[in-house]
């Protein structure tokens, strides 16, 4: 009798300890990266290093800046293509194609979520960065093809699974008869889903594209591999950049002996990390505002 | 009773997959007058109702064979827009659907479609459906909040008004009332009665005495197929086919 309170007690137990672990990680996770970068910090001020656009190592300027700006660029650009073309195909999927093909395309669709982003690195070296080369001069650009356009493609093709995954779900949740109703005054099928459905699904679409920005914001290998990684500030699509992940995943380990290399290094982790935090709590509250908007 | 036609059903037949749920119907319902369609549930008479404003066909799965002349003019025939049949009939559902929006713009939606964009007029338009409604007074300082926020009872009398402001000819009831509390269903039940003076009101029940109380016309369906039909005196008074008996008396139901 005891020893079967006891299971309980120490099931309970060790259940809330792994229940609080990943949540307290992060907390960890960020307190470990901060301590690791007081030495950088001890010597210059975070915004100088945040907002500083001279990344000289050796001189020991350490300007965050350029990696910054190359990761909104790139991210950005990746969402600009993304969002549209997974949008509209999770609406032609859900509301006008045939069962039959809705059947087919979507575990297609989910397996390219399986695909390890190294292969679409290589996929992109090897087809959008000589495309991106080509296409450059017609808009009066010069570009090797390693550039924020050649990841941002990249981006966009790994992004498309989780947005047009979820915004399905998302469809599917609408009632039918809600779209009768408003088929039945007459709309068409397009203003229906313009009006009705995807204002109804509002707070879900917001939540497909947070996800899909999540994703694109922290992906490392496959964009290293095409974006040309040089500490510059992008001017231009066609441009090469350099994105914080990249920064870490290329460095990290190798350039240690160069004195503060290792807290500048931790301090682009660390800010990574709290953008993203920041930016799921922003699309948190989005979501929260839309949710109660559309009830 | 000597109405004239408004819709007429020739041979039609549904199937969905392998199963006919409608078995060659053909029957003709009069212009101006309340028609119910009764019978026990599973028996056709939502998928009859339905395929009225062609809002079953193009569902995977789904085909429907025969016609349904509305004012002579075939609806499945393939060369017709859809829109302009569906406008022609206010659909109220089982539990009210109102659209994400606000009040004012649930009765907007149509008339907007439609082509309408002065402002005074939607607005002119908003009022008088919502007057007609009886919901004018309750919402008049509050039209731009959402729709979501209003009582079930509000949010049928909501659906009614906007199916209104597209102008239709025919209203299409799918069992409307049951999702209210007796009162409000008396006031929908009094307001379809009233509606039949313009329109052509369809109505379907699966309460007997809702369709004694309401119909004028009545069309009993049994496993897809149809079973009887005619006046609602007649019908009522004299059945002729025995599972027709045997609905009213409660064997069946």
């Amino acid at each position: 009798m005891v020893k079967r309170l006891f299971k309980e007690l120490a099931a309970r137990r060790l259940m809330f300890l792994v229940t609080i672990l990943p949540g307290a990680l992060v907390f960890l996770m960020l307190f470990g990266l901060y301590s690791r970068s007081r030495s950088i910090l001890a010597l210059h001020s975070f915004s100088d290093l945040l907002f500083g656009s001279s990344w000289f190592p050796l001189k020991g300027e350490f300007g965050l800046y350029p990696f910054l700006m190359g990761t909104v660029w790139v991210t950005l650009a990746a969402m600009a293509i993304a969002v549209p073309v997974s949008l509209l195909s999770a609406i032609y999927l859900s509301e006008y194609a045939p069962r039959r093909i809705r059947e087919t395309i979507k575990p297609i669709v989910d397996l390219l979520s399986g695909i390890p982003s190294v292969v679409f690195g290589v996929w992109g070296v090897l087809m959008i960065v000589p495309f991106v080369a080509k296409i450059a001069p017609a808009f009066g650009a010069y570009s090797t093809g390693y550039s924020v356009l050649a990841g941002a493609i990249v981006l966009a093709i790994m992004v498309f699974p989780t947005i047009i995954h979820v915004s399905l779900e998302v469809f599917a949740s609408v009632p039918q008869s809600l779209r009768d109703a408003s088929l039945s005054l007459g709309a068409t099928k397009w203003e229906t889903v313009k009006h009705v459905v995807l204002r109804k699904g509002l707070a879900g679409i917001i939540a497909s594209v947070a996800l899909g920005f999540s994703r694109a914001f922290g992906e490392t290998m496959a964009v290293l591999m095409v974006v040309g990684n040089t500490p510059i500030i992008p001017k231009s699509v066609f441009d090469s950049a350099y994105p914080l992940p990249a920064l870490l995943a290329n460095n990290y380990g190798e350039m240690m002996s160069i004195p503060l290399y290792d807290g500048a290094l931790m301090l682009a982790a660390f800010v990574l990390l709290l953008i993203v935090l920041v930016f799921n709590i922003g699309a948190r509250v989005v979501l929260i505002r839309a949710e109660q908007k559309a009830e | 009773m000597n109405a004239k036609t408004h819709i007429s059903i020739k041979n039609l037949t549904v199937t969905f997959g392998r199963q006919k749920v409608l078995k060659d119907v053909s029957v003709d319902l009069p212009d101006h007058r309340v028609t119910a369609i009764i019978g026990p549930s599973g028996c056709g008479k939502t998928t009859l109702l339905k395929t009225l404003n062609r809002l079953l066909d193009k569902v995977d799965g789904v085909k429907v064979e025969g016609q349904v002349l509305v004012d002579g003019e075939n609806i499945y025939d393939p060369k017709i827009e859809v829109t302009r049949i569906r406008k022609k009939m206010g659909l109220l559902s089982q539990k009210p659907q109102v659209l994400p929006m606000s009040i004012f713009d649930n009765i907007a939606y149509g008339p907007r479609i439609h082509g309408v964009r002065e402002k005074a007029k939607l607005r002119q338009i908003v009022e008088r459906q919502l007057a007609a409604a009886g919901l004018w007074d309750e919402v008049k300082t509050r039209l731009h909040e959402p729709a979501s926020r209003l009582s079930v009872g509000q949010q049928q009398r909501l659906c009614l008004a906007r199916g209104l402001a597209v102008e239709p000819e025919i209203i299409l009831g799918d069992e409307p009332p049951s999702a209210l509390d007796p009162q409000s269903s008396r006031t929908v039940e009094q307001r379809l009665i009233d509606l039949k003076t313009d329109y052509t009101v369809i109505v379907v029940t699966h309460i007997l005495r809702q369709a004694r109380r309401i119909a004028d016309y009545i069309v009993f369906m049994y496993l897809g197929e149809l079973v009887e039909h005619g006046p609602a005196a007649e019908v009522f008074a004299e059945p002729k086919d025995p599972r027709m008996k045997a609905y009213l008396t409660g064997e069946i139901s």
